[in-house]
This record gives structure tokens, sequence and C-alpha cells, in this order.
């Protein structure tokens, strides 16, 4: 039961990744691809029937999170706290500049929001990536399952630890390049003309930022992270994981497909690399340094086997029917987005 | 400030700040549905163009909720991550249940409904409107069932290493306690709605603009509002009551700021809690109302706080009965004003009555301080407990962030809240100062 909740709260996070990924790539290539103030609005126009569900994603993550490992719960976001308050002061910008740009028609206030657009997707970007390398690389736990780190110490990963240290600024530079990739392909999906073509550019070059940095950040895990090569080689079938990243990453690329299917490709890369880290540190769900046994493990922080048992039979029905509002919205609003007609 | 305050204060900080916008969009939501619904009829064009209007109030209204009530969701672990350990697997599931069943929903059809109206056509548009209420009272009502469970909780297990978990979720969903705090919850906010409403139209009557809909406007929003606030009273309100008589009966003492156990106790009308000499200073009494409404006999002994051993007082009593005191104070002004108001809509007055247009417009302010006095004694009525009964507030907060970290955040919170304020107040005037489309001639090209 505890390893069933285990994925589905994986799956949750991905889906808020892929989906709200193509939202803060959208957001840091926004001034690249669009130059006049209307190409702006065809970006956000791509973005503003779907961004605030993606972000429910997150929340309803956050929220099975909360039910199914309360210990984690706990212990993570008091523990991540400083990093945790940016975010949210991030995702504040981020909506507020998506939501009441288009109030106003003027140019001094839409190219600030734009601006703030711009600024708050890519922090979160980074701060997302090096949430994720902190969760990989490992944080101070004592006994009763409690830390507190601060946003940087000597940017070592040993000794005194901070949120950023090298090896989570890599992870951080990764998500960012990831996910500014990931956004290119959603615009080149849903735009034609020059930002269409830009979009195509940036989406090539980014590429081989993700290329490289992933390979970089995966060699540096196996050092940082023992527990990821002991579980790979413990269990082969784990490299499933990181083949569909590498197969997404391939597709992404291949420029003779269909925008679609690239962008698909781009959504498997995030999934196959989400689920690889997942796997890697299993059953670790927030690993400790320097000793590893004080770990929080999915058994030490889940909730009791009622909990987990009722909730099961909510929470599939309620997300069979999350699952129907989204495909009908995506439907919807399938197709290139343009300038005239309703909407943003 | 000692750590345990601060993160008190930024609990209460950044839960109110919110509260000021789901408050108008719930019982917003339930207006627009009718002027939907008033839409669908032939010649209902008004009502169309008159929701649009409201729609870009109502987006305005949600994007700050959504913003703000992100971080609400956080701060259970972030700020008071003993008490998520503990209680995470009971509350965690209320608060899961209103990210997949309501979000979700509310979200996919707010831009529905913001964004396609021509594509859904009449009826489509109509459903859009009514999901996104229907998500918007679910989603406060797994709000209203976390908050009961902390009220009152019901349907857990104390497990040996002191974890507090889930041991029946119809339980917990059927708390008694519930159903009269989720109502009174939510037939607040359609006072806010209904006040705001009709504010609104009495303004531009007195202005003299888009004069049309501010009829319907006051038409609406008085009928709303006389209803929603009789029903404030009675039954929610009566109910809510009976509730705390019952399972909270400290809280009712000092709530009534009634120190001493007495027969035939009276009702406070004015006066200060003095904590000093425990009595009230300057009372104006009702005398025995008090035992009547609890009990409805005259004589009834009504417990003051004396019965209670004093680390059972909440801890704020002072405010506590200031809070209560201007909730009901206020509810009991609505009641006046709606039902002035809505006997002279009966008799046609209402739209000439300038006067009386004016009342209803520098109402608009009041029902916010009503619903966040009427949280605030629900929150401090709870105190010392963070679950009644079960966790004190003192054993529920973050040990681990100290109170320099706890007090950067606050600041952060203020000082991001207070922009955001700037930003709300001006691009809501705008609104307001552009109306409704005419209500002959096109559609003016939206500003979105």
């Amino acid at each position: 039961m505890e390893i069933l909740w285990f994925c589905l709260v994986a799956i949750m996070i991905a889906g808020y990744v892929v989906l709200d990924g193509f939202d803060l790539g959208a957001g840091i290539i926004h001034h690249c691809v669009a130059r006049t103030l209307d190409e702006k609005r065809l970006v956000l126009r791509s973005i503003g029937p779907v961004w605030d569900g993606n972000e429910v994603w997150l929340l309803a993550a956050g929220g099975t999170l909360y039910f199914a490992f309360p210990g984690l719960y706990a212990s993570s976001f008091s523990g991540f706290y400083l990093p945790l308050m940016i975010v949210l002061w991030l995702l504040i910008l981020r909506g507020i500049s998506v939501e009441f740009r288009n109030h106003i028609d003027s140019p001094v206030w839409k190219p600030f929001w734009d601006a703030g657009f711009t600024l708050s997707s890519a922090l979160l970007a980074v701060f997302f990536g090096a949430a994720l390398g902190n969760v990989v690389r490992g944080v101070p736990l004592d006994a009763s399952g409690v830390f507190f780190l601060p946003l940087w110490t000597d940017f070592t990963v040993s000794g005194e630890l901070g949120i950023l240290d090298w090896y989570t600024i890599l992870v951080g530079v990764l998500s960012f390049f990831a996910l500014t990739h990931h956004g290119a392909l959603w615009i080149v999906l849903k735009t034609e003309g020059p930002v269409h073509d830009r979009a195509q550019r940036v989406a090539r070059i980014s590429w081989y930022g993700v290329l490289v940095m992933t390979a970089v950040v995966t060699y540096f895990t196996f050092t940082v992270q023992p527990q990821v090569g002991n579980n790979l080689s413990a269990h082969p079938w784990g490299f499933l994981f990181p083949a569909l990243a590498i197969a997404g990453l391939v597709l992404a690329a291949l420029t003779s497909r269909p925008a679609k299917q690239r962008f698909l490709g781009s959504c498997a890369y995030l999934v196959g690399m989400l689920t690889s880290a997942a796997f890697g540190v299993f059953p670790y769900v927030l690993p400790a340094r320097p000793d590893p046994n004080l770990g929080l493990t999915i058994w030490n922080t889940a909730t009791s086997g009622y909990g987990l048992r009722i909730g099961l039979t909510w929470w599939i029905p309620g997300m069979v029917l999350a699952l129907i509002y989204v495909t009908y919205v995506y439907r919807r609003f399938a197709g290139k987005v343009r300038l005239n007609g309703e909407g943003y | 400030m000692d750590a345990l305050t601060l993160h008190r204060f930024h609990f209460a900080f950044t839960v109110t700040y919110h509260y000021l916008f789901p408050q108008l969009t719930m019982g917003l939501a339930l207006l627009i549905v009718i002027l939907k619904t008033k839409g669908l009829r032939p010649g209902g064009e008004i009502y169309n163009r008159a929701a649009r209007f409201w729609a870009k109030i109502f987006a305005i209204n949600f994007a700050m909720g959504v913003v703000t009530g992100i971080p609400m969701e956080f701060q259970f672990g972030t700020n008071w991550a003993v008490f998520s350990k503990a209680a995470g697997g009971v509350i965690g599931q209320t608060l899961a249940m209103e990210g997949v069943f309501s979000f979700f929903l509310e979200s996919t059809f707010l831009g529905l409904f913001l964004f396609g109206e021509k594509r859904l056509g009449p009826k489509g548009h109509w459903f859009a409107a009514f999901m996104v209420f229907l998500g918007s009272w679910l989603s406060g009502f797994f709000i209203v069932a976390t908050n009961a469970w902390m009220q009152h909780p019901a349907g857990y297990t104390l497990t040996s290493d002191g974890q507090i978990v889930l041991a029946s979720l119809s339980a917990l969903l059927l708390n008694p306690w519930l159903l009269w705090q989720y109502l009174h919850t939510m037939i607040g906010s359609v006072v806010t709605a209904a006040f705001v409403m009709a504010g609104i139209g009495a303004f531009y009557l007195l202005s003299g603009k888009h004069e049309d809909y501010a009829r319907e406007f006051l038409r609406l929003g008085v009928t709303a509002g006389f209803i929603s606030s009789v029903l404030m009273l009675f039954p929610t309100g009566d109910g809510q009551g009976k509730n705390i008589a019952r399972n909270q009966p400290v809280t009712l003492s000092a709530m009534e700021g009634l120190f001493e156990t007495q027969q035939g106790a009276p009702i406070a009308i004015l006066g200060q809690p003095d904590m000093q000499a425990k009595k009230l200073d300057n009372p104006l009494l009702v005398p025995r109302a008090l035992s009547f409404i609890t009990y409805l006999r005259w004589n009834a002994e009504v417990r003051g706080l004396d019965a209670f051993p004093e680390d059972q007082w909440p801890d704020n009593i002072p405010l506590l009965y200031y809070s209560y005191h201007i909730m009901v104070g206020l509810g009991t002004i609505f009641i006046a004003v709606m039902t002035i108001s809505f006997w002279m809509l009966r008799r046609n007055r209402l739209y000439q009555a300038r006067r009386w247009l004016w009342v209803i417009m520098l109402a608009i302010p009041f029902p916010y301080i009503a619903n966040t006095a009427g949280w605030t004694t629900a929150e401090l009525g709870r105190q010392p407990w963070l679950i009644y009964g079960l966790m004190r507030t003192g054993d529920g907060a973050s040990m681990n962030v100290s109170s320099g970290n706890a007090l950067f955040t606050l600041i952060g919170f203020m000082g991001m809240y207070t922009v955001l304020s700037i930003l709300f107040l001006f691009l809501v005037r705008r609104e307001i100062e552009h109306g409704p489309a005419p209500v002959h001639g096109p559609e003016a090209s939206s500003a979105h």
C-alpha cells in the first residue's frame, strides 16, 4: 500500500512538472521568441486557459503527499522552509503576471508584467531543480526526522549543508534548460509565424544544453548519492526509467517529426528523469547525510493502513474525474492560438 | 517575539488576508449562476452582459484567492510541522480531497467560463458557470471540514507513538460540527457578495451611470442579501452557537464575557472584559437573554469562566469577545438594512431613495469585517487548543524554524500582500469605472 501511494504521489508530481513545466518554459523564453507586445500576448494565450489548472497539480500532489506521508510532508516542508517560501512568492508573482497583464493596455504596464513573468518562471525552474537536487543528495536529518537547511553555506556537499551547493545548482541549471526546451516545444506546437520559428530555434539550442547537463548531472549523481548506483545494480529493470528519458530526448530532437510528437518526447524525458530519481533513492523519500540510516523512507513516514486504503476509494474516482476535465479543456483549446477571437 | 507567536501570527495574517477573496468569489459564483439562469430566457441579454461584468470582478478576486491560497496549504508543513506530522493522516485527507475534487473542477470550468462563451453557447456557458459555483462551494466544504475537525475532532484514533490517524472517513465528513459551520460560512460569503452587488448598483444609480444594470444589481443584491442575512442568524448562527455551547462551553463563556456562573445569565451588548478584575467593565446587559437563547429557559444556569480552570481558557479573551460582538452586531445591522431595502424594493421605492442608496453603497466593507470577525471568533475560541482537547497550539509549531526565519517570511508576506492590495484595488476600481457594456449596442471589445 505504501509503495502504491509512493507511485501515485510520484505520478502527480510528474504530472505537475510536465504540465506546469511548459508554462514555466513559455515564461522563460517569452522574451526571446516574442518581440512585440502582440506576439507576447500570443505566447500568453497559448497557456492562458490552462496554466491555473496546471498549477492545481502541485496543490493536489501536495495534498496527497500530506495525507499519505504526513511525516515526509512535515519534515521536508519545515526543513526546506526558506526555499519553499521563496517558491511561494515566485508562484504569486508568476500568477499575477499572467492574470493582470492584459487588464490594462499600456506600454508601461504590459512590459512590466512580461518581465515579472519571465523572471519568476526562470527562478522557479532553477528552484524546482535545486529542490530535486536536495532530495537526491540528502539532508541532515536528526534522529527525530527533523532538519533545517540554510539557503547556502560553503557550496560543498559535505560538512555543513545548504540548499544551494555545486550539485544542487547543477540540477537547477539542468531543470532550467529542460523546462526551457519543454516550453519552446509547446510554443512550436501552439503557434505559427515568426514566434513559431524563433521557438524552433530556442528548442534546438536548449536541447544541447539539456543533453550536456543531463550527462554532467547523471555522472555526479552516482558519486553524491551512492544509493542510486546500488539500486540500479540490484534491480537492473530500473534502467527502464533513464531509457525512457533518453528515448524522449532523442524523439524531441527529430525536427522531421510533427511538433506534437516532439513535445511528447520532451514530456517523456521529464517523466523519465523524475522517475529515475525516485527509483534511485527508493525506499528513501528523503535520504539523510552524513548518516544514511536516519533517512526518511516510505515506511516510516506513511499514515495508517486504514487512511491509505480509504484514501484510494475517493482518490481514484476523483482523479478520473480530474483527468476528464483536463482532457476536455485541452481538447477545447487544442490547435494553434491566434490573436483574433476570444480569450487572452 | 518568540517563534510560537510568530508562527501563529504568520498563519493568522496570511489566512485572514486570503479569505478576503474567496468570501466574495464563493457567494458571487452563486449570484452569477442566477444571472446566467435569467440570461437563458428570451430577452435575457442584459443578464448575460451583467454576468460578463461580474465575471471580470470575479476573475480578479479569483486570481487573488489562488495566489494567496497556495501559501495556506504549504504553511501547515512549513510552520506547523509537529501538528502536520501528528495529524496529517486525518486533515491531509480533506485537504487532498479539496485539491482533487474541487480545484481541478474549478480551474477547468473557470477557464471555459472566462474564455469560452462563444464556443460553448448559452447552455454550455451556463453549465460552466454552474460548475465554477459547484467547485468553489466544494472547496469551501473541504476546508471547513478540516477546520471542523480541529474544532471538534471525530473519526480518529491515537496510536502508541503519538500519531493521530484516521479511523473513519465518514465520521470525518459527517462531523456534527461541520454542517452548521459550513452553512454559516458559505451563507456569510453570499452576504458579502450580495452587499457588494447591491452596493455597486447603488453607486451606479447615485452616479447616474449604467442605470439599467444598477437596478438589476440592486434587485438581485438586495434579495440575496435579505435572505442570506436572515439565514446567518437562524438557523445557521443559532446552530453554530449551540455547537459551541455543547462542545466548547468555556469558549461560549469567553465570547459572551460571562465571568461568573449564574442562573438567568444576561447577554452583554457592550462592555470591555477586564482580565485583571475578571469582570466586564461598562456593561450594557439584556437580562436572562443568554440563558434563554442557549437553553430556551429564562432561568437556566449558564457556566461562566469561573467554572473552568484557567489553563483551559482561550488565551486572548478580550479579542475573542470583541470579534464575536462585532460579528453579531454587524449581522444584526445587516438584517435591519436588508429588511428595509427589501421592503422598499417590493414597494418600488428603492431606486429613487437616494439617501438610502448611500447607506447601501457605504455598507460594502462591513460584511468583510463581519466574516473576518467570525473566523477570528472561531479560531480564537478554539484556543488554547490547536486540535480541541488533543493538541495545544504551543505543541504544534515547527520548532526547527527559528523566530528569525519566521519573521523574515512574515515580513516578506506583509510586503508582498501590501503590493497585491494596491494592484487589486486599482484593477477593481478600473472595472467598476468601466462598468458593464451598454444594454443597447455592441459588446465593447473586452480588455482580456
